[in-house]
């Protein structure tokens, strides 16, 4: 692994993305779209103070998943992944290389969407955004590795997006959204606990609300943590430079 | 697939064409010498070392059937960043350009252009860090005929320079452009020639008659004689410069 191939990587997946201006379009205009309907959705109600910090939560989880496991999939099946697997490249460059580029593209993409959460629909941060973006970007790279999982066991475009909802749409229901976890079902409630994009949740809860220490939202992404760690190792196991 | 003790030493500068019907086994061969292939079991070395090793990965060049670049990148970006991970200084990247006559396309995002023109920039992205072996799988399928003469003239001029090529193709046509000829057949190697000798020992008039022929004289024989028909009139000796060596005892 070198930092020039990583890098060099990165600097790919950004150009093939600024190639492509509908795309940038989308990732960055979309989320604060959909904020902006929710929040007007509960205009007259409290709903949106309370929902509002897990919806953040969810756009770089669930864009980056689908952005991640759509181009490695392509890059398996157009050859390109063949190609440079047999030239200098480290699985650590193909694979840093693309969390380092979806993380900064998370990083524009949370920012708009906060801001116009805060300034236009009025949702409230009582801690630092700063801890906030750390928060939205660990969901960035855990949709990123996860992404990448699904990658490896999809042939097909149709299989890939069919992945999300087997891998994201469980974690959104049991994540606490439309039930705080402890009303949930006992064993639920357990497999919710134990679910990355709950604490995602629960750490922009706290970033918003202010109710717990710093260091409770640094436990949970360092939770997240954990679980990027174990997604990126199982998921560059797939990576094989040898193939049937 | 089983290729028994196949032995190939191949002087710096030769292309060898790699030719057989569809299916016969041309990408699972190349793709072992390249080192991405799962070998079931035996072993293979390219220049002395296991295929696919980290070291060879700066001297083997491949170009995959597809034409493995990416459709929303421009040509000069494609290669620019093909050119990073070979470790190849950036001034490559116009040096291949020309080599395949892409100036006019270089700003070109690779979604937009031909098939031989994807092609060639596929041809580029093997070429950068002049690679001394560069493996090349059906480069000229599906091209029209003035596009495949104008690639076997940059094979040529790639192997006066010193480089090596292992080329393959179905159309057997091609076989006369080769220095030598490797003949697959239904995943066995059933001839290991040259164009002259091929045509000789057959008494064939075309390259296609004369694998015809020897796919008769094949089914005439009993099985365990197979490989090496035609090596006598084959053996080349090394010419100046180092030879790169392939030894497989077999791949599935």
């Amino acid at each position: 692994m070198t930092p020039t191939r990583t890098f060099a990587t990165a600097g790919r997946v950004l150009l093939q993305i600024r190639n492509d201006p509908r795309t940038i379009a989308l990732l960055l205009v979309v989320p604060s779209l959909l904020i902006g309907l929710v929040a007007w959705i509960f205009d007259e109600t409290n709903v949106f103070a309370t929902i509002g910090p897990a919806i953040l939560a969810l756009f770089p989880f669930i864009v980056m998943f689908l952005v991640t496991s759509i181009s490695t999939l392509r890059e398996r099946r157009s050859g390109t992944l063949e190609r440079l697997l047999s030239m200098p490249l480290g699985r650590g460059d193909f694979i840093l290389g693309y969390a380092l580029a979806f993380g900064l593209l998370a990083i524009v993409q949370t920012a708009i969407a906060v801001g116009f959460a805060t300034w236009v629909c009025g949702l409230e941060i009582e801690e630092s955004l700063w801890l906030l973006f750390a928060v939205a970007i660990a969901d960035a790279l855990l949709g990123t590795a996860l992404g990448l999982l699904a990658s490896a066991f999809a042939r097909t475009e149709f299989q890939v997006v069919q992945f999300m909802p087997v891998l994201i749409f469980p974690q959104i229901l049991l994540g606490g959204i439309f039930l705080p976890r402890d009303q949930l079902p006992e064993v639920l409630e357990v497999i919710g606990d134990w679910l990355p994009l709950s604490h995602a949740i629960d750490a922009l809860n706290a970033v918003s609300t202010g109710a717990e220490a710093v260091s409770y939202i640094w436990l949970r992404i360092l939770f997240i943590g954990c679980w990027i760690v174990g997604a990126v190792i199982v998921g560059s196991l797939t990576l094989r430079r040898r193939t049937p | 697939m089983v290729i028994d003790g196949l032995d190939l030493t191949v002087p710096k500068g030769a292309i060898v064409g790699l030719l057989g019907p569809s299916g016969s086994g041309k990408t699972t061969l190349m793709r072992a010498v390249v080192g991405v292939q799962i070998i079931a079991g035996g072993s293979l070395t390219v220049f002395g070392q296991t295929a696919g090793s980290a070291s060879l990965r700066h001297r083997v060049g491949y170009m995959t059937q597809q034409a493995s670049i990416y459709d929303d990148l421009s040509v000069r970006q494609n290669l620019r960043y093909f050119a990073r991970i070979q470790g190849a200084p950036l001034a490559d990247v116009d040096r291949v350009i020309e080599r395949t006559d892409l100036t006019g396309q270089a700003d070109r995002l690779a979604r937009t252009l031909s098939g031989g023109q994807a092609n060639r920039v596929s041809l580029a992205a093997a070429m950068l860090g002049s690679p001394e072996l560069l493996v090349l799988d059906e480069p000229t399928v599906g091209l029209d005929p003035v596009l495949r003469a104008d690639l076997w003239d940059i094979f040529r001029g790639l192997a006066d320079d010193g480089t090596t090529l292992l080329v393959s193709s179905h159309v057997m046509d091609e076989a006369t452009r080769c220095d030598r000829l490797l003949l697959m057949r239904e995943g066995e190697l059933i001839a290991d020639t040259s164009p002259h000798a091929l045509l000789e020992t057959t008494g064939a008039d075309t390259a296609e008659d004369a694998f015809l022929a020897i796919i008769e004289s094949e089914e005439s024989r009993p099985a365990h004689s197979r490989t090496h028909l035609l090596a006598g009139g084959s053996r080349q000796t090394r010419r100046g410069g180092r030879a790169e060596r392939t030894r497989k005892s077999g791949a599935r």
